[in-house]
C-alpha cells in the first residue's frame, strides 16, 4: 500500500452560534465537522459528497489548513500542518492548492489573468520575471488556454475559461494536492464535461491528488477512486467508488444513489422524507434516524460507529449487515 | 472568422465630423471637461497665489472702501471690488482659495488614510481590535463634529496645523466602515481568500488586491468629504473659530462679508461662488473617475 499524502484523524470543527431569537437566543455549538477521518494516497481522488450544509466545504478547508480544526489532526506527507499564517504555513501553500466553486469570485477582476496566474511564483519568490512569464504561458497551455488570454480580464472570459485560469493558478507551483470545492457546479453542463476531463487529464499527466467535493454524484463517480458520503458533519459511508455506487450500504447513500437519473433500467427510488435536521440540534443516536425508513429503536439511542465491512468499505449504520434492508434494496 | 476578415479588408471610411464629435462627447462629457478645467484653474490659483494676486491680500486702501466690482459698473483697479477696509476682493479670494484647498486637501488625505488603515486593522485582526475600532467609529458618528471641533479649538487654541489635523478627523469613520466591510467580504470568500490561500503575506493582499478593488468606493467617498471639509472650514471660520484674521479663507470671507450683504453683496458672493463651483466640480469629476477606473465598466 502506498503512503498517504493526506490523512485526517478525527477532525472536528465547531462554531459558537446563537439559536434563533436574536439577542434572546441561547448559546449553542454548531458541529460543522464532527469527527471525520480519511486518507488520500498519492495520485488518487477522494470524492466527498453530501447535501449542502453537511460540512463538505469545511472539511475541505480543514484539509488544506485554511482554518484550524477544533480538535483532531491533519497530516500532509506524514507531518502535521503548521500553524496558520506562519512562514512554514505560507510555504506549504505551494504544495497544496484549492479550486473554488465560483471562478469569477476567486479572481481579482482588476488584474489581467496572466499576472494572476503567475502570482504564486512571485509570492513564493520563484524565478525571474521572464521565467515566470514563460511558466505562466506553459501552464496556460496545459489547461487549454491560449497566449492571447494572458492580457484578458476575468470578466472578458467565459465560465469555462475562468475555471481554467483558476486551475492554471493552482497548478503553476506544481502542487501535490488540489482540493476542488464544487469546481463545476457554477458552470454550464456542456462546460462541466470539459473541465472534468481536464481534471482527469491533468491527474494522468502530473500525478495530482484530488479531494473532490461535490453534490453531483454522477461527476463524483466519474472522477473518484474512493468516495466518502457525509451527513451532518460525519462520514456515514466510505469505500471504493464503483463498489459504493453499485451497492450502497447506508440508507442515506442508497437514497442519494437512487436519485441519480439514469437511462433505461427501471429502479426503485428511495425517497427521503423531511429536511436534514438543524446542525445545532442534532438528533440523539444516529443523526439520520428521523429520516431513515429502516430505523429501529437502537438507532434512536445509540450513534453507530463507522465500521469496516468485509469488502473494505466502512459504514456507520446499525443495520448495515441486516438482511432485511438488503432485501428491500 | 470570415466575417472578421471581410471587415478588416475594407478600409474604414473616415468618420464624419458629426460622428467624431459625438464620440468625443461620449469619451469626454462637457460637464467633466468644465469641472476639470475649473479644478485645474483652482490648483493653479492656489499654487501661484503670490504672483497672481494684484495686491497683497492685507493691503488696505481706505479711500477706495466698498468700491463696486467690474460687472456692476466698477473699474479695472479692483475687478471684484473691495471690502469694508478697502482690501481688494480678488486678491483676498486668490489667497483664500489657496488656504481652503490646502486645508481640504490635507484634511481629506488624513481622513482617508486614517480611516482605511483602521478599517484594514479591524478586518485583519478581528476580536478586540475590531471592537475598539468599531466603538471609536460609533463614538465619532454619534458626536456632532462641529461640537468636537469647537471644543478642541476652544481648549487648544488655534493654529493652522492643528486646524488641518482636526479637519482630518472629520469623517474618517466613513472610510473605516467602508474599508472594514468590503475587506471582510473579500476575506470571507472571493479573491482575497484565494490569494491568501496561495500563501501571500498580508501586505500583498491588502496593498495589491483589496485596496485597488475598494479604491473606487473610497475615491467616491473622498469626493464627498472634500466639499464637506471646505464647507466645514467655511462654517467654523464663519463662526470665528477657523482661520483667523489676518489670514483669510473662503469661509472666513463669507463670514466677514455677511455684515455687508445688503450694501456690498460682492464681498460674500465671490467666495460663495468659488465654494459652490469647486465642490460641484469635485463631485462631478469623482463620479466620472470612478467609472473610468473600473475595468469591468469599460
Amino acid at each position: 500500500m502506498s503512503s498517504p499524502l493526506l490523512e485526517a484523524i478525527d477532525i472536528r470543527r465547531q462554531y459558537n452560534v446563537r439559536t434563533a431569537g436574536g439577542v434572546f437566543g441561547r448559546k449553542a455549538v454548531l458541529q460543522a465537522v464532527a469527527g471525520v477521518s480519511f486518507r488520500i494516497d498519492m495520485g488518487r481522488t477522494l470524492g466527498l459528497v453530501g447535501e449542502s450544509g453537511c460540512g463538505k466545504s469545511t472539511t475541505g478547508k480543514l484539509a488544506l489548513g485554511l482554518i484550524p480544526p477544533s480538535s483532531g489532526e491533519i497530516r500532509f506527507v506524514g507531518s502535521t500542518l503548521p500553524a496558520i499564517g506562519s512562514a512554514a504555513w505560507r510555504d506549504m501553500r505551494r504544495r497544496m492548492q484549492m479550486v473554488y466553486q465560483d471562478p469569477l469570485g476567486s479572481l481579482d477582476r482588476r488584474l489581467q489573468v496572466g499576472p494572476q496566474i503567475a502570482e504564486p511564483l512571485i509570492i513564493h519568490d520563484i524565478g525571474t520575471p521572464a521565467e515566470r512569464r514563460e511558466r505562466a504561458y506553459a501552464t496556460m497551455a496545459s489547461v487549454g488556454l491560449q497566449k492571447h488570454h494572458f492580457e484578458r480580464y476575468p470578466h472578458e472570459l467565459s465560465g469555462g475559461q475562468r475555471q481554467r485560469v483558476v486551475l492554471a493558478r493552482a497548478l503553476i507551483t506544481e502542487p501535490k494536492l488540489i482540493v476542488c470545492d464544487e469546481p463545476i457546479s457554477a458552470l454550464d453542463v456542456s462546460i462541466q464535461a470539459q473541465v472534468v476531463n481536464l481534471l482527469l487529464d491533468l491527474q494522468d499527466r502530473l500525478g495530482l491528488t484530488y479531494l473532490f467535493i461535490s453534490h453531483d454524484l454522477k461527476v463524483v463517480r466519474q472522477v473518484s477512486h474512493d468516495v466518502a458520503v457525509m451527513y451532518l458533519g460525519r462520514i456515514v459511508e466510505t469505500g471504493q467508488a464503483e463498489a459504493l455506487f453499485r451497492a450502497p450500504a447506508h440508507p442515506y447513500t442508497r437514497a442519494l444513489v437512487s436519485a441519480i437519473p439514469s437511462l433505461g433500467e427501471k429502479r426503485e427510488r428511495l425517497i427521503l422524507s423531511g429536511d436534514p435536521p438543524n446542525p445545532v440540534d442534532v438528533p440523539a443516536g444516529c443523526a439520520f434516524h428521523p429520516r431513515c425508513p429502516f430505523a429501529i429503536a437502537r438507532c434512536r439511542s445509540e450513534a453507530p460507529a463507522l465500521r469496516r465491512q468485509p469488502d473494505g468499505r466502512a459504514v456507520a449504520c446499525h443495520r448495515a449487515d441486516d438482511d432485511a434492508i438488503a432485501l428491500a434494496a | 472568422m470570415t466575417v472578421q476578415d471581410s471587415v478588416a479588408a475594407t478600409p474604414p471610411a473616415p468618420p464624419s465630423f458629426l460622428r467624431r464629435t459625438r464620440r468625443a462627447l461620449v469619451a469626454w462629457p462637457p460637464v467633466v471637461v468644465i469641472s476639470a478645467a475649473w479644478l485645474i484653474l483652482m490648483v493653479i490659483t492656489a499654487a501661484g497665489a503670490e504672483w497672481l494676486a494684484p495686491y497683497p491680500f492685507t493691503a488696505m486702501d481706505l479711500k477706495a472702501r466698498l468700491s463696486v466690482p467690474l460687472l456692476m459698473g466698477g473699474d479695472f483697479a479692483h475687478p471684484l471690488g473691495t471690502d469694508e477696509l478697502g482690501r481688494d476682493v480678488l486678491s483676498r479670494l486668490i489667497s483664500s482659495i489657496r488656504m481652503s484647498l490646502l486645508i481640504a486637501f490635507f484634511g481629506t488625505l488624513i481622513a482617508a488614510s486614517l480611516g482605511t488603515v483602521l478599517g484594514f486593522l479591524a478586518a485583519h485582526f478581528r476580536g478586540r481590535i475590531e471592537q475598539v475600532v468599531l466603538m471609536a467609529i460609533d463614538f465619532q458618528a454619534s458626536m456632532p463634529f462641529m461640537i468636537i471641533a469647537l471644543s478642541v479649538l476652544a481648549f487648544f487654541g488655534n493654529s493652522l496645523i492643528l486646524f488641518i489635523c482636526l479637519m482630518g478627523f472629520h469623517s474618517w469613520e466613513r472610510y473605516a466602515r467602508i474599508t472594514r466591510g468590503l475587506t471582510l467580504a473579500a476575506n470571507e470568500q472571493g479573491y482575497a481568500a484565494a490569494v491568501r490561500q496561495l500563501g501571500a503575506k498580508p501586505g500583498r493582499i491588502y496593498g495589491l488586491h483589496i485596496l485597488p478593488n475598494i479604491a473606487s468606493t473610497l475615491i467616491v467617498s473622498m469626493t464627498l468629504t472634500f466639499p464637506e471639509i471646505i464647507l466645514l472650514e467655511s462654517g467654523l471660520s464663519f463662526l470665528g473659530l477657523g482661520v483667523q484674521p489676518p489670514l483669510t479663507s473662503l469661509g472666513n470671507m463669507v463670514g466677514y462679508g455677511r455684515e455687508y450683504i445688503t450694501r456690498a453683496p460682492w464681498i460674500m458672493l465671490a467666495p460663495s461662488f468659488v465654494i459652490v463651483m469647486t465642490t460641484l466640480s469635485i463631485s462631478m469629476l469623482g463620479d466620472w473617475l470612478r467609472d473610468r477606473l473600473d475595468p469591468t465598466l469599460r
